[in-house]
């Protein structure tokens, strides 16, 4: 059941849908002197450019359950190809839900249920045929917390190699495990000691590594939730300047609580509210000319 | 009056002026009220600690009555005690290799069957049961767990050694009796008792706690660890056996070693189907004894004054065995914690 999003322009001019305000509904929040293109919250369609050209994800009404409770209410939205695509919003708001659709996370969780479709360079990933750990495998994933297997440096970053049997000899494995170390920016502070245990490194380092472990699997795609809240400043800077350089081969998505970091690092932002995509579009445009009066609220530091 | 305590003085200047008579009373109470609170915290430390000597105290106690009940026959047969296999009342010729033996296979083997099956339900409990199943399956291994040992005995005896006697073995004497160098395991004649079906039993009691702490252990593994292996695309099989368990190794080696301290001294079960026959026989079909089942069964025949320490001399050998065991987990245990320190 795909079909074509609404665009913003198709909301008309602000205040078209004016009797359902958000405000009415008990939540008090200012009003803005700016005339924008959509205040509803309830309509489904988000505002902004839902669609790409050139997709790698394709999310059309993609709802999530856990249990009775609706976490992520019918996004629909596009993941362009060798681009970094934002997902912010306040605590709850599904940003990290949704990543986890991406990668069919979800399904690890008891109770949760996905409907919708996604799919991945035009497949349907829910689809039954699908093998979930071989699409994983194509999808790297870092996560919250840095969080490194209690093994060896190199064996952290040989784990995915492995077990999809990616080298023949232990010198393919090495090749694998230096490139990766080496994209992640990390391999210059760990040659000396790979094998010894990656529970010994900085937090800023065990990112990296686990950077590193999802490149190892050559992924086409790699999702990041909020892959720098447990970071010192330094440490964000160095993932994101690797961010940036991984932007040239890969589809990244990530999730983040930090704006900065959403402008910093990404060409495209979507703002998420309660369960649901209020505003996608291009980075620059997002943060300097939201459309939608919940994102500008939200980037003005108004609320959240 | 001098009042020291600055606490004390707190309290007669929070009191009333007008009335220092009342004041100093009131200072006086908290005083009293004061030295019967430390009276109580020095009777309950005291008695925390009075618990804990009572503690040694027992055990050294038990040892020290054990030794001395087993002192005649060790001086009698000294290391021929372990040794030789000979058990015989009639003459006084005491040996308890045979038990020390029958003791260590069904332990083994009670450790070969158990420690897969509990393996396979501790992962079917933490990683793949459905949250509907979860409860009644774990439900059903505590109630397994308590269930009296001679229930499982007279079950043993009735129900699983006709039932082993009537199938299994002699389907083994036919199939596996002729294998090389394993041969001799399966050959001999059916009796039904013997060191397979007490192997059987104690894996059936001492699976529940097999399984119950590996449970725990596995819910143990921080689920971000478990989840960035399936992120890596690794089935659950693979995220078992090299996120959980090299997690949760040492936790393993410790409910591994708790079932296996358990099926060394099981007595009553056994007891029941081991035959206790005093005998060294390569052939798991045949009858054997154990070294609790011997003290069980013999302990009111043992009519002789040596007859009777060499039965305690059995339960010291099996406190040593317990205990080497206990020991070696331990060490093992520190090995493994050291060579992770090592590799850091």
């Amino acid at each position: 059941m795909i079909h074509e999003p609404r665009r913003a322009e198709s909301h008309g001019a602000g205040g078209a849908d004016a009797g359902r305000r958000f405000g009415d509904g008990g939540l008090n929040l200012k009003p803005s002197g700016r005339q924008h293109v959509s205040e509803s919250l309830e309509g489904g369609s988000p505002v902004g450019e839902v669609s790409v050209a050139d997709a790698v994800f394709s999310c059309r009404d993609v709802s999530v359950f856990y249990g009775d409770k609706q976490a992520l209410k019918s996004v629909t939205i596009d993941v362009a190809r060798r681009q970094v695509l934002a997902a912010i919003g306040p605590s709850g708001c599904g940003k990290s839900t949704f990543l986890r659709c991406l990668n069919r996370m979800n399904d690890t969780i008891p109770g949760a249920r996905v409907t919708g479709t996604i799919t991945l360079d035009g497949r349907d990933i829910y689809s039954k045929r699908q093998d979930v750990a071989q699409l994983r495998a194509r999808i790297g994933m870092v996560f919250q917390k840095p969080n490194p297997f209690p093994k060896s440096i190199y064996d952290n970053v040989a784990y995915g190699p492995r077990i999809h049997r990616l080298a023949r000899t232990r010198a393919d494995l090495d090749d694998i495990v230096f490139t990766s170390l080496q994209r992640a920016g990390l391999w210059d502070e760990v040659k000396d000691r790979l094998s010894s245990l990656a529970i010994g490194l900085s937090g800023g380092q065990q990112q990296r590594l686990c950077i590193a472990r999802a490149l190892a699997v050559q992924p086409e795609v790699i999702l990041m939730d909020e892959p720098c809240s447990a970071l010192d400043p330094i440490a964000t800077a160095h993932v994101e300047d690797l961010i940036e350089q991984l932007r040239a081969s890969y589809a990244i998505v990530i999730v983040t609580h930090s704006m900065q970091q959403a402008a910093r690092v990404s060409q495209r932002t979507a703002y998420f509210y309660m369960g649901q995509l209020i505003e996608v579009g291009d980075t620059d445009r997002v943060f300097t000319n939201p459309q939608h009066r919940l994102t500008e609220d939200y980037i003005t530091g108004r609320f959240g | 009056m001098a009042v020291a305590d600055p606490r004390l003085l707190r309290w007669s200047e929070t009191s009333e002026p007008s009335n220092r008579a009342e004041a100093m009373s009131s200072a006086e109470a908290f005083a009293r009220h004061l030295a019967g609170q430390r009276l109580r915290e020095r009777i309950f430390r005291g008695s925390t600690l009075a618990a804990a000597i009572l503690l040694l105290l027992l055990l050294g106690g038990v040892v020290v009555s054990l030794l001395h009940g087993a002192w005649p026959a060790f001086s009698r047969f000294r290391l021929a005690f372990i040794t030789k296999d000979v058990w015989n009342p009639v003459t006084d010729q005491y040996g308890a290799l045979s038990a020390i033996y029958g003791t260590l296979v069904t332990s083994a083997l009670a450790m070969i069957f158990a420690l897969p099956v509990s393996f396979g339900i501790a992962v079917f409990l933490t990683e793949l049961a459905p949250p509907w199943l979860k409860r009644p399956v774990g439900v059903a291994i505590e109630l397994l767990a308590a269930i009296p040992s001679i229930i499982f005995g007279i079950w043993g005896l009735f129900v699983l050694a006709p039932a082993l006697q009537n199938s299994v073995e002699p389907w083994m004497d036919g199939h596996l009796g002729e294998l090389p160098l394993v041969g001799a395991l399966f050959r001999g004649a059916p009796y039904g008792i013997g060191f397979l079906t007490a192997g059987i039993v104690l894996a059936i009691m001492i699976v529940p706690f097999i399984s119950a702490v590996m449970r725990d252990v596995f819910e143990t593994v921080p689920d971000v660890l478990k989840e960035s292996g399936y992120g890596l695309g690794a089935t659950t099989w693979e995220v078992i056996w090299r996120v959980v368990v090299p997690y949760s190794r040492t936790g393993m080696i410790g409910g591994i070693m708790l079932g296996l301290g358990r099926a060394l001294g099981e007595t009553m079960a056994v007891t029941f189907v081991i035959g206790n026959a005093h005998q060294i026989s390569a052939s798991l079909l045949s009858p054997g004894t154990t070294i609790s089942a011997a003290i069980a069964n013999e302990f009111t025949e043992a009519t002789t004054p040596l007859y009777t320490s060499s039965l305690i001399a059995l339960g010291v050998l099996l406190f040593v065995i317990t205990f080497a065991v206990i020991a070696a987990a331990r060490l093992m245990l520190l090995r493994l914690g050291r060579r992770a320190l090592a590799s850091a």
